[in-house]
């Protein structure tokens, strides 16, 4: 429970904290569970891969379930890399609240070393990415402020903390970007880096848009633009103006990148907020512009004409290929807040946030909630890719059909089967685990990467593989969609009869790795070449 | 040789540049809304896109050309068009294009096809995006939260658009409005128990900065008399009080819908009668 000021809105406020992150933490080669509870004195989770269709919860024995204790704030997400190239994955918790990084005891335990390690006391965060921005082998750290950071949502001095603008609101938390020093210790390089915004952050992801071997980070705002900064090595510059993604503010939720048209290319999907009758923002899935690439990147929003542009209040959503056709599909959740289901809180919510700024940022001023719904009860998507433009929608027939308020998607292959499964986080609800079941017919390869010259959980490492005369590029992340991770094992769907070419692997040091006629239905585990 | 030349030359030139000074009223109204599409892009992007509402625009000027010349066979002054197009093109949101086109059609077609002794009931506009928002709910909203929230642009909004209405003399029906709506405002307040300040954001907002001085003025859809035009400004923030007593997001623009015509009709109404009362009494 927030600060009492905030009562009559709390619902909406204490509106996230859902989230799932998938790591292998114990590097028994099955993929566990890691799940976010935003309730102040709750636990969060870590499901332990039985590797028999079981999972056990192991959060508290490995110490890291005691996260949300009073007066430390309440988990947002959490997001896993190798900060120390010791082989094993840390844990990176970000919160309305205190930060806390854990290290991973080679898998026996985890150790809190967040003072060590130079984060900050205390930050409102709803997204966290690792990466390595510049190179140097050792995984760095952003981390997207929501709120501002002098807030502490328990404890108000005034209830002047809502945003300045429901489209245009520059009051929100300031963003790190923390540079690892190699020693456990980590420097706030965000100023020197030309990253100086207070968007309100819901969303990050990273990736090498431009092929220059470096990742550029895409942040998708709440209240206002999305931000696109490219990497320039020395500097990230935004250019979400110039490259057409930072012109229409929305409300954007989530970031995914999925090369959706197998041509090695990132397509990039934003989710925003569309309510029949009220407000018809619809998603965004950027597209690169043909003949458009570098520095000269331009995207063009082509969600409506393929069809992913309208997912209801959206939240998470992550590419993978789900049905092993060898193209890229798209799960989304949704949902805000489904209480009463004949009363709705869109009117109030329209009115106040018409309103000058004096109003709006106040939260005194916002009509209360009571019981009302605000998009609750959302019918969720599942959008397969038909490889020829269009995403079809078959969420209820192929058996996606809670309600919940999803927030956090996050995908993997929980049962090494060559298929990715879904895990859903939802807000006030279940965790869901949606066993996908696949046509054998269709083949699939994945590859597990580990880094030795670059970071080791190779975060950033590209992977294009060929085959059947086509290609089809993914990248190992550090945190993507909407306060969530998926598996860092690739997984590629390859279709019927795939005639295996080669896969080329780029590595975050720059070395390039070539593997000829990849055995189809396996999963590769490639050590970066010394 | 020179003085008259002077004294020949210094009438036109005075007359002119008073002319220029003194902008012919008809452009009053477009160079305005212009100018708010302008200084609220370049300040904040306001604009789904150039392309959907130049589609607006050039659309609703189409229409107008061509229904003018088929029905009247003139050609008729865009400028009525051009506000209209532009105020699609703002008020309307929506990822699709053909909205858009739509949208500016019903506005200008309501203006030839809606007519009762000769005159055009509602407001285009407010015709094209009632209908839209009420059919076509999952394709279409209005735009309702834009131009930063700041206090600035509004205000400048306001000074310079009511000094053009009180210009054109129809000030008082924009006055009258927003006092009424004021007072409604608190009074569903104190109805509901919301906060005044929710109740009355709407007005600080961008969106009825075009709904007040572009669509309840437009002088072709509204009562002659002085008093009338503010009994039906009353009359529209009462039945705005009722649809958003029934929480209905579209308030306003329901609200001149269902007023605007029924006033005038009344006042036709009226006026049919006052010719016999007056033969009668002769």
């Amino acid at each position: 429970m927030l600060d009492h000021a905030l009562d009559h809105i709390m619902p909406l406020v204490a509106s996230m904290g859902a989230a799932v992150s998938i790591v292998d933490f114990d590097r028994d080669g099955w993929p566990d569970i890691y799940v976010c509870d935003s309730g102040e004195g709750s636990r969060n989770a870590l499901y332990r891969n039985l590797g028999d269709g079981r999972f056990k919860d192991v959060a508290a024995e490995m110490g890291v379930a005691e996260v949300n204790q009073p007066g430390t704030g309440v988990c947002m997400g959490a997001v896993w890399g190798d900060y120390d190239n010791d082989g094993y994955e840390d844990l990176l918790i970000y919160k309305w609240g205190r930060p806390e990084l854990f290290h991973n005891d080679h898998g026996h335990g985890f150790t809190r070393v967040t003072e060590q390690a130079g984060l900050p006391a205390w930050l409102n965060a709803n997204t966290a990415i690792w990466l390595d921005y510049d190179g140097d082998g050792v995984l760095d750290l952003f981390i997207g402020g929501y709120y501002p950071e002098n807030v502490d949502l328990w404890h108000l001095s005034n209830t002047r903390m809502m945003p300045e603008s429901f489209e245009y609101a520059k009051n929100g938390g300031r963003k790190y970007l923390f540079h690892n020093l190699g020693n456990g210790k980590f420097e706030d390089v965000t100023e020197k880096m030309g990253i100086n915004s207070r968007r309100w952050a819901l969303a990050a992801a990273a990736a090498d848009l431009r092929g220059t071997g470096r990742p550029d980070l895409f942040i998708a705002n709440d209240y206002g633009v999305s931000e696109l900064y490219f990497n320039d090595g020395d500097r990230f510059r935004e250019v979400g103006q110039q490259t057409g993604v930072g012109f229409a503010p929305k409300s954007g939720m989530n970031v995914a990148f999925g090369d959706i048209f197998n041509r090695a290319k990132y397509a990039i999907y934003v989710t925003n907020i569309s309510e029949d009758g009220v407000l018809i923002q619809g998603n965004n899935l950027w597209v690169p512009k043909e003949g458009t690439a570098g520095d000269g990147l331009r995207y063009e929003n082509l969600a409506r004409e393929l069809g992913v542009e309208l997912g209801g209040w959206s939240f998470g959503a992550q590419f993978g290929d789900l049905n092993n056709d060898g193209t890229l599909d798209l799960y989304l959740t949704n949902g805000y807040v489904s209480l009463d289901r004949k009363r709705n809180y869109w009117y109030d919510f329209s009115e106040v946030a018409s309103g000058n700024t004096s109003i709006i940022a106040d939260a005194r001023n916002w009509p209360a909630i009571e019981n009302r719904s605000l998009s609750g009860y959302q019918p969720k998507r599942v959008w397969l890719n038909d490889g020829a433009g269009k995403f079809i929608e078959v969420a209820q027939a192929v058996g996606a059909n809670d309600i919940h308020d999803g927030r956090s998607v996050a995908l993997a292959d929980l049962w090494n089967r060559g298929v990715l499964d879904v895990v859903v986080a939802n807000q006030r609800g279940p965790l869901l685990v949606y066993k996908n079941t696949v046509t054998p017919q269709n083949q699939w390869i994945e590859f597990e990467l580990e880094g030795t010259r670059s970071n080791r959980s190779a975060i950033g490492a590209q992977v294009t593989l060929f085959w059947n005369g086509q290609r089809q590029l993914q990248e190992v992340s550090g945190g993507s969609g909407f306060c969530a991770q998926n598996q860092r094992r690739l997984h590629f769907g390859l279709g019927k009869n795939p005639q295996m070419e080669k896969v080329v692997i780029r590595w975050p040091s720059g070395r390039e790795q070539t593997l000829e006629k990849p055995a189809a239905g396996e999963i590769h585990k490639i050590k970066e070449p010394a | 040789m020179s003085q008259p030349g002077k004294a020949m030359l210094a009438p036109p030139l005075a007359a002119r540049t008073k002319r220029w000074l003194s902008l012919d009223n008809r452009y009053l109204a477009p160079a305005f809304i212009t100018l708010i599409l302008v200084a609220g892009h370049l300040s904040y992007g306001i604009l789904e896109s150039y392309p959907r509402t130049g589609l607006a625009i050039a659309t609703s000027m189409a229409a107008e050309l061509v229904l003018g010349r088929l029905v009247y066979r003139k050609w008729p002054h865009p400028a009525s068009a051009y506000i209209t197009g532009i105020s699609v093109g703002i008020l309307v949101r929506s990822p699709a294009y053909w909205p858009y086109v739509v949208c500016s059609l019903l506005s200008i077609g309501s203006k030839y096809v809606l007519r009762v002794r000769d005159r055009h009931l509602w407001n285009p506009s407010n015709f094209g995006i009632a209908v839209m928002v009420f059919l076509v709910p999952a394709t279409v909203a209005t735009l309702s939260i834009q131009w930063g929230n700041a206090l600035w642009p509004m205000l400048a909004i306001w000074i310079l658009g009511s000094v053009i209405i009180w210009r054109v003399r129809r000030f008082h029906i924009c006055a009258t409005y927003v006092v009424s709506f004021l007072a409604f405002a608190f009074l569903r307040s104190w109805m509901t128990g919301s906060p005044w300040q929710a109740e009355i954001a709407p007005l600080t907002g961008p969106m009825y900065q075009l709904f007040i001085f572009f669509m309840i003025t437009d002088p072709r859809t509204t009562v002659r008399s002085k008093s009338g035009q503010c009994l039906v400004a009353f009359l529209v923030a009462l039945a705005e009080m009722a649809l958003r007593l029934a929480q209905s997001v579209y308030a306003p623009f329901y609200a001149l819908f269902l007023v605007g015509p029924a006033a005038n009709l009344a006042e036709m109404w009226l006026d049919s009668r006052r010719p016999k009362t007056a033969s009668a009494s002769a």
